[in-house]
């Protein structure tokens, strides 16, 4: 699988579309992040608003980062693993692939392997540009630097490949599943952006769909992050998309099990399928 | 690449003895109830190249996407290079285009058999000598979505040379090449049947077919209908004959050759005789007093005779 691995690494860092998300990614981070908070913030030099500096300091690195994760993170990476999957079907590419000496699933456990590396690159380095526009701030305002412990940081890490990872699983399926790339990716915005945001406001009059909501994708990935300390849709100008409607614990594990199920679905779909 | 030679036959200088690809009764039925592939037997032997024809929608590609593991039979067996279709010992020792090339059009001609390349275990400088073995040498740099219709093709069959394959599958390889590029491919494919390998080339360029095909296997609605070597196929040549008076040259001719390898078509005769035999039913023709203006052989053409099969078939494939 390793030769598998290392073809998706290549094809994946010379594809266009993936510095695109990657930059779209980071930008968003520092944007929404940072800079609007900051320069709307009551306690900055800059100017008034609404949020604490606090918040935007080094010390908060790790809620800071990654409040985007549950929704905005997870819906560009869906973009990628829909991007990933379904291009294959519309170039013709995975005919091609295939007739190569890896069997199918080697070429599938490449392709993970490869998008996990991407995605855990990517939390690195939103880790990595939050603690500079964090510490710079400080830096600013004057203010001392105290980074949160590393625990803290591992535990980030963690959960922010894991929310990233189950949403871009989530694409790769719907790009297998519809073997193409614009509906897989119209259809998981849609998802994301739209069902899950109604049943979530109707789950409090309902209660069978107040049960539903609990193994929602969406739901969980806030929920993990709100955790963490993320700022939610309750908090006034928290993210959107970050809610602690589960605990933290049965977030990361029903996270797990969704992206157990979203692999192993798309596995099944490459292995058993014809590809025409 | 060397290989042992089996049996030779007569004028082709390849074995032809060691099944590489075996299909039997091998069956597609598509869920929407289209029969695509009808029982096809198919045998394939080492240092053959082997030509499918048959019109569109005749099942080529279908079955070629079978013994790829591509598609999964709905019956029949199916061994090629003694493995299951599309598991990796296999694989790693054929090549194959099936239809269009499908590459990625963001990544050059380079990158894309690097990345092939990478999954088929074989080192960078592979890619290279494929590269000048299609004559993509030069614009090897350019992405693949910049390249030419005829490019694309030569990529796509330079991929199926990246792992030195035993066997080659080859769709429509010519597709889209000008003429310098199908003579090429032509001597391309015949090397590679003459290096050993076993080569099955799907065309509807029956003449490329005729000049580097061993055997011919003719598929029409899904089942092969005709399958043996091109000469066969056409059937044997006959003789044509132009005389004065004819009545006496028919005469001449059925009292050397048998009365049923006699017919007389027009104001001339045709004759079934081996052309080792010409020179003596001349001589025969000029002891009768006849005056002989014409003796040439007629051969059907490939394209006649694949014309003829397949229109007597209704397709009943996409």
């Amino acid at each position: 699988m390793l030769a598998s691995v290392r073809a998706e690494l290549l094809k994946l860092r010379k594809r266009p579309a993936v510095w695109v998300l990657g930059g779209v990614w980071l930008a968003m981070l520092l944007t929404f992040g940072y800079l609007l908070p900051y320069f709307s913030s009551p306690d900055s030099t800059v100017g008034p608003g609404a949020s604490p500096l606090a918040e935007l300091l080094p010390g908060n690195l790790v809620a800071n980062t990654v409040g985007g994760y549950a929704l905005f993170g997870g819906a560009l990476v869906m973009i990628l693993g829909a991007l990933v999957a379904g291009s294959e079907y519309g170039w013709g590419s995975l005919k091609t692939v295939l007739t190569q000496r890896p069997g199918r699933l080697a070429v599938f456990g490449g392709t993970l392997a490869a998008l996990g590396a991407i995605l855990l690159a990517v939390v690195l380095v939103s880790f990595a540009v939050s603690a500079g526009a964090s510490a710079t701030l400080a830096a600013a305002e004057g203010l001392p630097i105290q980074w949160p412990p590393v625990a803290d940081l591992v535990q980030g890490i963690a959960a922010g490949w894991l929310v990233l990872g189950m949403w871009c699983l989530f694409g790769l399926l719907l790009g297998t599943l519809t073997r193409g790339t614009a509906l897989a990716i119209g259809l998981g915005l849609v998802w994301a952006l739209v069902v899950e945001n109604l049943i979530r406001a109707s789950a409090n009059a309902l209660e069978w769909l107040d049960a539903v909501q609990r193994v929602l994708p969406g739901v969980n990935a806030g929920s993990v992050v709100a955790a963490l300390g993320a700022r939610g849709e309750g908090d006034g100008d928290g993210t959107p998309g970050v809610a602690a409607i589960v605990s933290g614990t049965q977030g990361a594990l029903t996270v797990t099990a969704l992206l157990v199920v979203f692999a192993a679905a798309a596995a099944v779909l490459v292995q058993r399928r014809d590809v025409l | 690449m060397t290989t042992s030679i089996i049996e030779t036959q007569p004028g082709q200088g390849r074995q032809a003895a060691v099944p590489v690809v075996v299909a039997r009764g091998l069956t597609k039925r598509y869920r929407s109830g289209v029969l695509a592939v009808d029982a096809v037997d198919l045998q394939v032997n080492r240092g053959e190249v082997y030509g499918f024809l048959g019109p569109n929608g005749a099942g080529k590609t279908t079955t070629m996407r079978m013994l790829l593991g591509l598609i999964r039979p709905t019956s029949g067996s199916v061994t090629v290079l003694g493995q299951p279709p599309g598991a990796p010992a296999g694989l790693s020792r054929i090549g194959a285009l099936v239809e269009s090339p499908g590459f990625y059009p963001y990544l050059s001609g380079r990158d894309n058999l690097r990345v092939l390349a990478r999954y088929a275990g074989v080192p960078d400088s592979r890619v290279e000598e494929v590269l000048g073995v299609a004559g993509l040498s030069d614009r090897a740099g350019d992405t693949f979505a910049r390249y030419s219709l005829g490019m694309k093709q030569r990529l796509g069959v330079a991929s199926t040379l990246l792992n030195d394959p035993d066997l080659l599958v080859l769709d429509e390889p010519t597709n889209g090449l000008d003429p310098a590029g199908m003579a090429d491919m032509r001597r391309l494919i015949a090397r590679l049947g003459a290096e050993g390998r076993a080569v099955l080339l799907s065309s509807h360029q029956l003449g490329e077919v005729e000049q580097v095909c061993d055997r011919v296997g003719v598929i029409s609605g899904g089942r092969v209908i005709a399958e043996s070597t091109v000469a066969e196929l056409r059937g044997q040549a006959e003789l044509v004959v132009v005389a004065t008076p004819l009545a006496d040259a028919a005469r001449a001719a059925a009292a050397l050759l048998g009365e049923s390898a006699v017919q007389r078509r027009g104001d001339a005769l045709r004759c079934q005789i081996d052309p080792a035999r010409v020179g003596e039913l001349n001589r025969a023709l000029v002891r009768a007093g006849v005056d002989v203006t014409e003796l040439r052989r007629d051969e059907r053409s490939l394209e006649e005779v694949f014309l003829a099969m397949t229109t007597q078939e209704v397709p009943d494939v996409g």
